[in-house]
């Protein structure tokens, strides 16, 4: 395939039109990107042929059952892996052939990754795991730790500065993973699974902060297969056997953490999921 | 990024992990010094040895019996005939009176005074030897022409001797009993030190004469001849030749005294070859440990360098960081062992004499260096052409 340029109406299942009340500006786009690898000698098609567009300042969640490619999707609009063919667009720049050093910096200055199992650099402190792509985009000095800290006091870990990963509790820890992804401010803000880890007191503040954020105006693509968490997007790109399915507007949103429906079925689920504890057994 | 960040980079990421960077620095740490140390104890032996040697100046020319030089064919290495007095007084006649033939006859014997006993090795000579090779004089004096002709039994011991059957006295005019017999001591020789265990100065002199009494028989083991003039030793060395053929064939062995040093730097040569041979097996079992170490590490800090790439950091960035560290561990550790191995050298003068080199230095620092900085770069190298998802995701 030697075109490069689709026509702009799109394809498939994704949706061009822009969210309400929005500048119409694409941050984020995939074309026809598939992904297949070999497993055992099988080939696996991971990712086929799908198109997806991240407007400026949404919120948009990915979701599908395990193995439908939507880990891999994120992976590869996130520079972290490259698409055996179709495009990746970011602030309409073509990434789908720069070379490693040029991606690298592509990553530190507009993306920034939260990821299920926070990869956080063990035996060091929140303040400088937070510093980190700082470091590598060439800040320095007080600057740097100034910027770093007032990203830690925006996700409420102002006094944990100094303690290590392992002194964190699991949603204090994807709190400084979240502050690592800001902490650069860039164009968008890739979440896989992530309260995948997390109890779920600690996964509604995580969802509360990439809320309020969102608010913000931070572009947000939250990757995961609970439906109860999508519904904390603005849109839900349903991905399934590495195509995109079906694309839809939230109807009923959860505002975490606020007054209204949103703690109900919250509160619904939170007991659901007690109910179950409580049956497994005898602690 | 800078070099300066990088090294602030590195620097933070050793001090996060303590125990694996002082690990890996120990394996560095424990290579170089035992090069150093066996090393330097080996040249040491080595110079001490044939300092001595030549200590005793170049002009002495050493006859022995039997063939040494030229194979020996079947049954070589059996002395057919040995020298007597006989041929100490013809071979002197031979040379002039300016060469001085000085008999000598060694073997191991035991010595007793009272109640107490040690092991010592005999020297017997005559009245020319007392400025030759064993050493000098500090108490009493050496025996004379009468006793040597008389084979008067009188002794002159060395420190060693007086240090343990006569603790804290002089025993010059005191008796020793050698193998049974009872002696005078008439003189003390001075401490020499050195060698292993101190055996210079467990030694026993008496008259030839005596000696060939006490040990029945009426052999020599060997004839030194001190030649007047340094500048003719081989000119003499073939006048003795000449002389002795007529009465032992070819069984008989001249040395020079640069002969015999490059004889025993040969033997010493091979003992050093020999230490250094051992520090390099616990140089190898460093490196194995830095190895071992750093293979061990290598998962989590194949995620970590996924952890960087995710963020932003360059395939530069990460090598930098991890050759950094890799030297940093190398240098630091190869300079701690050296101090360590050159400490433990000096600290050991008192026992036995060490003589640091740099060759030895070299070369363990810039093995271990060299696996220390490869394990440590080697797979970081690796892990940085991954795509980072491949690099977070590794086992």
């Amino acid at each position: 395939m030697t075109d490069q340029h689709p026509p702009s109406e799109g394809r498939g299942a994704s949706s061009p039109e822009p969210p309400l009340a929005r500048a119409a500006e694409i941050v984020l786009e995939a074309r026809e990107v598939s992904k297949r690898y070999l497993l055992d000698q099988v080939v696996v098609e991971a990712l086929r042929d799908v198109n997806l567009e991240v407007w400026k300042g949404e919120m948009l969640a990915i979701m599908g059952p395990s193995g439908s490619g939507k880990s891999t999707l994120m992976h590869i609009v996130g520079l972290l892996d490259h698409p055996t063919s179709g495009t990746v667009t970011i602030n309409g720049q073509d990434v789908s052939h720069m070379e490693p050093n040029a991606l690298a910096a592509v990553r530190n200055k507009e993306i920034g990754f939260v990821f299920q199992s926070f990869n956080l650099l063990s035996r060091t402190t929140a303040l400088t795991n937070v510093e980190l792509p700082l470091v590598y985009a060439g800040v320095s000095g007080s600057d740097r730790v100034g910027r770093a800290r007032a990203a830690l006091e925006a996700v409420g870990l102002g006094e944990r500065l100094e303690h290590m990963p392992n002194q964190l509790s699991g949603g204090q820890q994807q709190r400084v993973a979240i502050a690592r992804a800001l902490v650069t401010d860039p164009s968008i803000v890739l979440a896989d699974e992530p309260t995948g880890n997390l109890d779920s007191k600690s996964g509604v503040e995580v969802m509360r902060i990439l809320q309020e954020l969102n608010a913000q105006g931070i572009t947000i693509v939250l990757v995961t297969h609970d439906a109860r968490v999508a519904r904390h997007a603005e849109r839900v790109v349903h991905i399934a056997d590495g195509r995109i399915v079906l694309n839809e507007r939230v109807e009923c949103r959860i505002m975490a953490g606020a007054d209204g429906d949103g703690v109900v079925a919250e509160l619904e689920a939170d007991a659901a999921s007690l109910s179950v504890n409580s049956t497994a057994g005898p602690r | 990024m800078n070099l300066v960040e990088s090294f602030r980079i590195a620097l933070r990421a050793l001090s996060a992990n303590k125990v694996r960077s002082a690990l890996t620095m120990l394996g560095v740490i424990i290579g170089v010094a035992a090069v150093i140390l066996l090393v330097s104890i080996g040249t040491g032996v080595q110079s001490q040895i044939t300092g001595q040697i030549a200590g005793l100046g170049s002009n002495l020319l050493y006859v022995l019996p039997g063939q040494l030089e030229g194979g020996g064919g079947p049954g070589g290495g059996g002395v057919t005939k040995r020298f007597t007095l006989d041929d100490v007084s013809y071979l002197q006649s031979r040379l002039g009176a300016d060469n001085v033939v000085i008999p000598e006859l060694a073997g191991p014997v035991d010595l007793r005074s009272y109640n107490k006993t040690m092991n010592a090795q005999v020297t017997a000579t005559d009245e020319n030897a007392s400025q030759s090779s064993l050493g000098t004089i500090q108490t009493g004096h050496w025996y004379s022409r009468g006793e040597v002709v008389g084979a008067s039994r009188v002794a002159v011991i060395g420190s060693g001797v007086r240090d343990t059957l006569f603790p804290g006295q002089d025993p010059t005019g005191a008796t020793v009993e050698i193998n049974n017999q009872p002696f005078t001591i008439i003189g003390v020789l001075e401490k020499r030190g050195g060698g292993f265990g101190g055996n210079q100065d467990n030694t026993v002199s008496i008259p030839i004469t005596t000696a060939q009494q006490l040990l029945g028989t009426k052999d020599i083991s060997v004839m030194l001849v001190r030649v007047a003039n340094a500048g003719q030793v081989d000119a003499v060395k073939a006048q003795a030749e000449i002389a002795l053929r007529p009465r032992f064939s070819d069984q008989f062995t001249v040395f020079t005294q640069a002969q015999t040093l490059t004889f025993l730097s040969t033997i010493l040569g091979t003992l050093t070859a020999m230490l250094a041979g051992l520090a390099s097996i616990s140089l190898l079992v460093g490196g194995i440990g830095i190895m071992n170490i750093m293979l061990v590490c290598v998962s989590e800090r194949t995620r970590e360098i996924g952890i960087r790439k995710a963020v932003g950091a360059r395939t530069y960035d990460i090598l930098s960081q991890f050759v950094i560290e890799a030297v940093v561990l190398s240098v630091l550790g190869g300079a701690i062992g050296i101090l360590v191995g050159a400490g433990g050298a000096l600290a050991l003068r008192s026992v036995v004499s060490t003589k640091v080199t740099w060759w030895a230095v070299a070369l363990a620092f810039l093995f271990s260096a060299a696996v220390g900085v490869f394990f440590g770069v080697y797979p970081a190298w690796r892990a940085s052409r991954l795509d980072p998802i491949e690099a977070l995701r590794y086992e």
